[in-house]
């Protein structure tokens, strides 16, 4: 088995400033006020992911997960640990980034696609594929300015579910769109498993995780809870959610509130 | 179509073999090497860039011609006519308009990098592209939009009875060679300082005010030694921008005047492309320490946009 993703304690933290401006800071000083926090987002969270696992990752709002699956894709560097993947990292991650309202629909998808990382040998080829999933007849050639929200989020989906991948990163809170449309999107995430790509699912959704992973990692205020089975590791969950936030981890299904 | 299947084409993109065969690295490669690498993205940031400034207007790119060349037009009226500036001065338009490319250039790089990360922020905080990119694009996009000021230039320097030479081709060459490095340096580093420090943008602005009248474009650098003598004149040649505007007049205004030779002789320094040369390497030597700088910053950045 290959690994895939491998990440040894990484961690990454944030400092929140209080006050920006030269006035504000010296103010703050002589009073003897805090004029920044250091908080870790993800606290020293080390595992490895071999290929053609499916891993579903939750958490609670706020445990990291946006974070860690940013320290994934490449968006941040870790500042302390590492994390390594092995070849091409795309998925449904801030899917319709990067689209520039005033260009049309067909040259936000070349320019998605090349964003991405496909050439344009690769986007030609996929081309009708991704029409075809995007669904947007002829509004293909309208400036994106002028799209409903429903047909960008359609199109955003259509490019990054259609990059041919080694590992595929979703996030379940971007799952936007009509019923049909998302019943054409979880369709083509069960075949991206099926075809044996390594998967890292973000989700808050029980169900879905249940459904398409085969390994669930759970983070608790950026660090990791729990690593192993999936029932055993929504239960882990749900426990918790018992304890005190049980209103706030259910509200959040689906809702796509995690930012 | 909603109930079709989404056509079942889901392939690995590596056999397992292959992806044994990978390495197991970090997963966003970064460097100026890097934006080498995925020119094919660059290249699309520049063209949409391009393509969406004259959006919308009937005209298109024909603009891009006609603002300069008003501008141009309009020097000619004020300075030639109106002012009579001419009097020491041949062709007096031209030389103004040279420096204008070269000065015009080079804010567009500076400013457009300075800014580059900071619009790009919806892009850079959610997909993992080399940061480098932004200010590199920025100053792709300048020299494009420098391309209808040369041409206007050129066609009135023709008119003029302008013959290109080999020498003052180099020069313009290593003007423009001297201000993209130049411009790319800065570009980098205030693109990445702005993000930490929005004041940064702020220096940029003033910063580029003052290129305006640093560079011997409104005023003949003879002006600079008669007024102020010699130690302050030498100083004002250190000015790289001021060299690179010299270049673009040895290339292009001086050629325009009755007797090139003696008009380089008066307005020109000497030693014009050992400086530039010189000048040349150091800014490259910048560009390489920016990009470090640019390395060192540039993984706090998309948590602080």
């Amino acid at each position: 088995m290959t690994t895939m993703i491998q990440v040894e304690n990484a961690t990454k933290s944030f400092t929140m400033s209080y006050q920006r401006s030269l006035k504000q800071i010296v103010l703050a000083k002589a009073r003897g006020r805090k004029t920044h926090d250091v908080f870790n987002a993800v606290d020293d969270v080390s595992f490895t992911v071999q290929e053609g696992e499916s891993i579903g990752l939750m958490g609670l709002n706020g445990s990291g997960k946006s974070t860690l699956l940013k320290l994934v894709s490449g968006v941040m560097r870790p500042d302390a640990g590492s994390v390594l993947t092995r070849g091409r990292i795309a998925g449904l991650i801030a899917t319709g980034a990067g689209f520039d309202p005033q260009l049309s629909g067909r040259d936000n998808l070349f320019l998605n696609a090349a964003i991405l990382g496909m050439s344009r040998a690769e986007t030609l080829r996929k081309f009708d594929e991704i029409v075809d999933f995007a669904d947007l007849g002829k509004f293909l050639d309208t400036e994106v300015a002028y799209y409903s929200s429903g047909m960008k989020a359609r199109l955003g989906f259509a490019v990054a579910i259609n990059v041919d991948a080694d590992i595929f990163i979703a996030d379940e809170a971007l799952a936007v769109g009509d019923r049909p449309f998302k019943r054409k999107c979880k369709r083509r995430m069960d075949e991206i498993v099926a075809s044996g790509v390594t998967m890292f699912y973000v989700s808050h959704a029980p169900g879905s995780v249940r459904n398409l992973c085969s390994r669930v990692l759970v983070l608790d205020h950026g660090k990791l809870a729990f690593d192993g089975d999936v029932d055993e590791g929504i239960a882990f969950l749900e426990y918790n959610d018992d304890d005190d936030e049980r209103g706030r981890g259910n509200a959040d299904d689906g809702l796509g509130a995690d930012i | 179509m909603t109930s079709t299947p989404t056509g079942a084409t889901v392939k690995r993109r590596s056999t397992p073999a292959e992806l044994e065969a990978l390495p197991l690295i970090p997963p966003a490669a970064t460097g100026l090497a890097e934006v080498v690498r995925r020119r094919y993205l660059l290249r699309m940031l520049v063209g949409n860039t391009i393509q969406s400034r004259y959006q919308g207007t009937v005209l298109g790119w024909v603009w891009s011609y006609l603002q300069p060349a008003i501008r141009f037009c309009l020097f000619y009226f004020l300075f030639q006519v109106m002012i009579g500036r001419g009097a020491g001065m041949e062709n007096f338009a031209v030389h103004l308009f040279a420096g204008m490319v070269i000065v015009h250039f080079f804010t567009e790089t500076f400013n457009g990098g300075t800014q580059s990360l900071i619009q790009n922020r919806s892009l850079i905080t959610k997909l993992p592209v080399p940061l480098e990119m932004f200010p590199v694009s920025r100053m792709l996009v300048a020299a494009w939009h420098t391309i209808p000021m040369l041409a206007i230039l050129l066609f009135v320097c023709v008119l003029l009875g302008w013959v290109p030479d080999v020498v003052g081709v180099a020069a313009a060459l290593l003007g423009f060679t001297l201000t993209a490095l130049l411009g790319l340096a800065l570009g980098l580093v205030f693109s990445v300082a702005n993000v930490f420090m929005r004041d940064f943008g702020k220096v940029a602005q003033t910063l580029t005010q003052f290129v305006t009248f640093s560079v011997p474009m409104m005023y003949p650098y003879t002006l600079v030694q008669d007024r102020f003598g010699e130690p302050v004149a030498s100083y004002y040649l250190f000015n790289p921008l001021a060299e690179a505007v010299l270049l673009i007049q040895r290339g292009f205004w001086t050629g325009t005047t009755s007797d090139p030779a003696y008009t380089e002789g008066i307005h020109l320094p000497d030693h014009l492309f050992t400086r530039g040369l010189i000048m040349t390497m150091v800014a490259l030597v910048c560009v390489v320490l920016a990009q470090r700088l640019f390395s060192r910053l540039e993984s706090r950045v998309p948590e602080r946009l």
